[in-house]
């Protein structure tokens, strides 16, 4: 792990906000000339703490209103292959997120769907229906604030 | 007559090339217009006035560096999934107002289901993760269960739209 100080700290709360800002920009944000704000941020992608770029997209005015968080429960531990969930569960398309977790469930999921009767839809013949399922818990996303965590 | 046109409606709509060149950035958000409108079919012209449109009109919010908290040191991610005494009238606005001050928490969520707000927090260590733990979240009001999901591993992270 390399060691980060406050500068990269800032270039990188910029970079979250901004991922297409260009270094001279970057650099007269953060007070550094363009060719040092370019290395600084060369060696945060080395380092893999910056890790790509990716677009963001309103998913509401595409007409994606209805996002569900799911907990879910393997039926049969240690029968079933959690590659072959993993596999089964990531090839949805309206699965945005698996996060493979401790505590009361396994699995963490992330549905977006155009609306309610969607998501039972989704839920109904894609989730339901995954090789060693279990116990499904949802709870439909009301409202959301991301916050940068580089502090 | 005047006739009433729904402009919003027409900002957007999108068609099916639209939504080719959208379900092109989100697999790769480093193509060029160039690749993006060779893959598509459409001049580099039209992918840039179409991209320039979607810009526009708010389909297309902007780009965003992915940032590894893991790469940082961040190492422990735990789901901390609350229900809260709803009995207090104002127990929502309390508690994530209250929730926004801990600077380890990065994400503050609401729901409609049996859990009422998930807060995300990213720790060093465990024993980072503990002192978070007891010493800001168990403090916060209205709290009346909590219960924790620790991240194993991200099997998979798009988090876009599924075009």
């Amino acid at each position: 792990m390399i060691s980060i100080d406050n500068v990269d700290r800032a270039l990188l709360r910029e970079l979250q906000n901004n991922g297409s800002a260009k270094a001279s920009d970057l650099g007269r944000l953060v007070g550094l000339s363009q060719s040092a704000a370019w290395r600084r941020i060369k060696r945060l992608e080395e380092a893999k703490i910056i890790n790509g770029k990716r677009i963001v997209l309103d998913a509401v005015k595409l007409g994606f209103s209805v996002t569900v968080f799911l907990g879910v429960k393997l039926a049969a531990k240690g029968r079933v292959s959690l590659e072959d969930f993993e596999r089964a569960v990531s090839a949805i398309p309206e699965v945005q997120l698996v996060q493979h977790v401790l505590g009361m469930y396994d699995y963490r999921l992330k549905v977006v769907a155009t609306d309610l009767s969607d998501f039972e839809r989704v839920l109904r013949r894609r989730i339901m229906t995954l090789p060693g399922v279990g116990e499904v818990e949802s709870n439909v996303l009301l409202s959301e604030e991301k916050r940068n965590f580089v502090i | 007559m005047h006739k009433y046109v729904n402009y919003e409606k027409i900002m957007h709509s999108i068609d099916v090339i639209d939504k080719k060149i959208l379900r092109m950035m989100q697999a790769d958000a480093l193509l060029s217009v160039a690749d993006i409108a060779l893959r598509v079919g459409v001049g580099t012209a039209s992918c840039w006035r179409r991209i320039g449109r979607m810009e526009k009109s708010g389909i297309i919010k902007g780009h965003k560096a992915v940032i590894d908290p893991r790469a940082m040191g961040l190492e422990v991610e735990v789901s901390l999934r609350v229900t809260l005494d709803k009995t207090q009238t104002d127990a929502f606005d309390r508690f994530i107002e209250a929730a926004r001050k801990v600077k380890e928490v990065n994400e503050i969520q609401t729901f409609l289901g049996r859990v009422d707000v998930r807060l995300n927090i990213l720790a060093r260590d465990m024993e980072h993760y503990q002192e978070i733990y007891r010493n800001q979240i168990l403090l916060l009001p209205h709290i009346s269960d909590i219960e924790a999901l620790m991240v194993i591993t991200n099997v998979m992270s798009k988090d876009g739209v599924p075009l």
